[in-house]
């Protein structure tokens, strides 16, 4: 596994989401109100890509006409089949246990920290006063 | 932020070996402007001012049952040039043609086309326009394509002259109704329009959807997506029952159906359910000659999409084996959001040897390609 | 023979002779109205008296009618087939009237009918009740007046009905049922507020015969997505003389699309396989499956708790006394002829006069 720079964090702003291929595989890098998540871009029901996928919330519900709307947007849908993904946790909800995206460890590192190395960079310059996002991979 | 593109790995289905043929892709126009060459002033006035009006409510096109996604469409469909999912022939080549290595896609236009419009005449001049429009956006443009031959099917008289003028043309390999008509299917009303198709040659394929008139179950009208879609099949099982036992296919001995997304799983408890009550109806229903099941059999296509998932994998090889091998059609039903992928869609359980047929060897001899 | 087995009967039908027969059970303003208006008979086009599939040809009488005594059911199948129990399922058309105060006067009518000329008369046998569906405080009024009487053991709707099964409206009826551990009964047939399919009005008889095929699957999509087996977890839906061979394409489609749209219906807590399996129940008279294909099918359905047996009386669904549907495994036999009976309709063993 390396740690690979996926951009400057202003690239991400919250909401937002950024691609990365890693040799053979692509994962979405999401900022949930500052936070990090980096999941599998391809979807384990027919390899839709899910950086195309919808950003929803959750709704849960106690009883049949009663709708618990929470987590707006840390929800993924892919584009395809809709299948919902949490992305906080990578999990389905229709079967959190079995189905799932692989998730990838994600954290942000000064520039300073990233001059030092070991990291793979893609090409632009890493400047010592930002902040970047890495991944595992 | 990166620019995020639709994620692009091309690359046929290595056991489609008799070629990659998909029976099921929805042009759309990207306005309404492309039908109007081909429509008299009088009838643009008229879409222009009355739009089409299904039997139900809603304007606009708008669905009763909303869709999940907008267009019912995959998210990743909406051409990056603008217009709507289908719309942009060089990116559904891009997306679709082009990266799986399609031989042949069928398209079939749904709305807006016209049909089941409450306004015959309307329907026949718009089955007409849109006939036109998919020689002339698509089919010339495309070798790659072939058409369906849409209809005003209310109007079957008017179907049965839209087919004929039509016939002997290599661009349609089809004649197109949808799922839910105004009466079942095989009431003798719609005979004109089989006997038409029997004579260019040609298949009648069912696609699901279309407004019947009547509640969308047969115990009332429900609540949700989630039924309709779930009524798609249960429409399609009506009008199947309705082709055997209204005699059509003793009547037209050389007609052929295809069910487009109508899912299949249910095809052999439909074959078996009128096999068995047909033995103490039979007095009923003298003019059937052979079983239901074998009239199925004989007649009746079906395309993969949606394929039924059962909880374990190799049940769906009971249907295939009860379905037929032979009579499976793979469909992506581009750009639907419950497209299929084509290397992904057909289970792996599938034996390798059977792929080639459900790709492209099935469609090939069904439609004489 | 079935007797060794003491067989539980889940569908049997005793065929109202007429409006006369419930005269008896009609206040006098009804009876009157009854005979005044010439309303004589609650036959129905779900089962026309003639086709040969309403009543098998030996139990016809010289007038081709049948099944409207208790002596011809003992005769014809309890006392043939060594039944031990057999629950009993009036489809006389109550369900079809338009006046809804009519049809409530011929629901009560028609349970009584079955109390005192079958119940009464037979210590082997159970009744559902008869519900008006078209107005639904009368329905669960009516669940309350015979609830107390334990030889009734079901509610009895028909799969064609005005509204999908699973709407809200109808949930005071499912609370009673649950208050008083009485399975919701749904029988095949119309009452004729829309056409046999969504395509509109069939020809042919066979062709209406097997449209409810396709009722069973909107009736239990409905049931499932509107959220009745959530709300009612201790509910049980039989589906009596389905066919049984639509269930599992059926379900296979449904949860696929659950996965994608489960926000529409996000009550909708379990996959649709696990509230199926629990919750429903189906009599296997008719069985629509070859013999040679019951194997698989059962294996595909997965569900041997679910399966009731039935001889569907008087019903023509097999010969002479053959009524066990041919390919069932013997190690099912027990269940399906008696022990998931049982468990899904607890009132059963209370009825018991000794």
């Amino acid at each position: 596994m390396a740690r690979h720079v996926v951009a400057p964090v202003a690239d991400i702003p919250p909401g937002g989401r950024h691609v990365i291929t890693v040799g053979e595989r692509r994962i979405v890098v999401f900022n949930l109100g500052g936070e990090f998540f980096a999941l599998s871009d391809r979807c384990p029901h027919q390899g839709g890509s899910l950086c195309q996928g919808l950003l929803s919330g959750h709704v849960e519900s106690p009883a049949p006409g009663e709708y618990v709307y929470a987590r707006r947007g840390e929800m993924i849908r892919c584009p395809w089949h809709y299948w919902e993904f949490d992305i906080r946790t990578g999990k389905s909800w229709f079967d959190p246990k079995r189905v799932q995206l692989r998730q990838f460890q994600t954290h942000v590192e000064t520039g300073a920290a990233l001059q030092e190395g070991p990291y793979q960079a893609e090409t632009f310059p890493v400047r010592v006063e930002d902040h970047y996002v890495v991944v595992e991979a | 932020m990166n620019v995020i593109q639709p994620i692009q790995v091309p690359g046929k289905p290595a056991t489609a070996t008799l070629g990659l043929l998909d029976v099921d892709i929805h042009p759309r126009p990207k306005s309404l402007e492309e039908f109007r060459p081909f429509l008299t002033d009088r009838w643009w006035q008229h879409m222009l001012t009355w739009g089409m009006r299904q039997r139900h409510g809603f304007t606009g096109g708008s669905p009763p049952f909303p869709k999940a996604q907008p267009l019912a469409s995959r998210r990743d469909s909406w051409p990056p040039n603008g217009g709507t999912p289908c719309s942009d022939l060089d990116f559904m080549r891009f997306q679709l043609l082009d990266n799986y290595g399609h031989d042949i896609g069928v398209l079939n236009p749904l709305q807006p086309s016209g049909q089941g419009d409450r306004n015959n005449a309307f329907s026949a001049a718009m089955a007409h326009a849109v006939n036109e429009w998919q020689l002339e956006q698509w089919l010339r443009k495309e070798p790659r394509l072939r058409g369906s031959i849409v209809v005003p099917y209310e109007d079957p008289i008017a179907s049965a002259a839209e087919i004929r003028k039509r016939a002997g043309d290599p661009n349609f390999v089809q004649v197109l109704m949808m799922s839910r008509t105004a009466e079942p299917a095989g009431n003798p009303r719609y005979w004109p329009i089989y006997e038409a198709a029997v004579e260019a040659g040609l298949p009648v394929a069912f696609h699901a959807f279309g407004y019947s008139g009547w509640a969308m179950t047969n115990g009332g009208w429900p609540s949700f997506y989630i039924e309709e879609v779930s009524e798609h099949a249960t429409s399609c099982q009506n009008q199947v029952i309705s082709l055997v036992v209204e005699g059509v296919l003793e009547r037209f001995p050389a007609l052929k159906i295809i069910l487009i997304e109508c899912g299949f799983a249910w095809l052999p408890s439909v074959a078996w359910r009128l096999d068995t009550h047909w033995k103490h109806l039979k007095s009923e229903v003298p003019h059937l000659k052979r079983a239901p099941s074998e009239q199925i059999r004989q007649h009746i296509w079906v395309s993969t999409q949606p394929m039924e998932e059962p909880e374990r994998g190799q049940h769906i090889l009971d249907i295939f084996d009860w379905v037929g091998w032979d009579r499976i059609l793979f469909a992506s039903d581009y750009p639907h959001w419950d497209f299929d992928d084509a290397r992904e869609a057909i289970p792996g359980i599938i034996p390798k040897e059977r792929r080639a047929a459900i790709y492209g060897g099935n469609a090939r001899a069904l439609y004489g390609l | 023979m079935l007797a060794a087995a003491r067989p539980i009967d889940c569908d049997v039908h005793p065929w109202l002779p007429g409006t006369a027969a419930l005269h008896p059970y009609l206040d006098p303003f009804w009876r009157d109205q009854v005979v005044e208006r010439g309303i004589g008979s609650l036959d129905t086009q779900s089962w026309p008296v003639l086709s040969p599939k309403s009543i098998r040809a030996d139990w016809r009488d010289a007038k081709g009618r049948g099944a409207d005594r208790v002596e011809l059911l003992r005769a014809q199948s309890l006392d043939r087939l060594g039944t031990d129990t057999a629950i009993l399922n009036c489809l006389a058309g109550v369900q079809i009237q338009l006046n809804q105060d009519m049809a409530v006067a011929f629901a009560r009518a028609v349970n009584d009918w079955i109390r005192a000329e079958w119940l009464d008369r037979d210590p082997r046998l159970r009744a559902s009740i008869i519900l008006p569906m078209q107005n639904i405080e009368a329905a669960v009024a009516e669940i309350e007046r015979l609830a107390p009487d334990p030889r009734f053991v079901q509610v009895l709707v028909l799969v064609m009905g005005e509204n999908p099964l699973g709407k809200r409206t109808h949930w005071p009826i499912f609370e009673a049922c649950v208050r008083h551990r009485l399975p919701l009964g749904v029988h095949a047939g119309s009452a004729y507020r829309h056409p046999q399919t969504s395509v509109g009005w069939t020809s042919w008889y066979l062709e209406e015969y097997a449209a409810n095929q396709q009722a069973f699957q909107s009736t239990l999509a409905s049931l499932i997505t509107e959220g009745a087996f959530t709300k009612f977890p201790e509910l049980r839906v039989v589906f009596l003389e389905s066919g049984v061979s639509w269930l599992p394409s059926f379900l296979w489609r449904l949860s696929k699309t659950w996965k994608g749209v489960r926000f529409e219906v996000p009550w909708v807590d379990r996959s649709p396989f696990e509230i199926v399996r629990e919750q429903l129940r189906l009599t296997v008279q008719p069985f629509d499956v070859p013999t040679e294909m019951v194997p698989r099918l059962l294996d595909q359905l997965r569900g041997e708790r679910m399966l009731l047996w039935a001889s569907d009386w008087p019903h023509w669904q097999y010969e002479g006394d053959a009524a066990l549907p041919p390919g069932l495994p013997e190690a099912l036999l027990p269940r399906i002829l008696r022990e998931n009976a049982l468990e899904t309709y607890p009132r059963l063993l209370q009825g018991a006069m000794v």
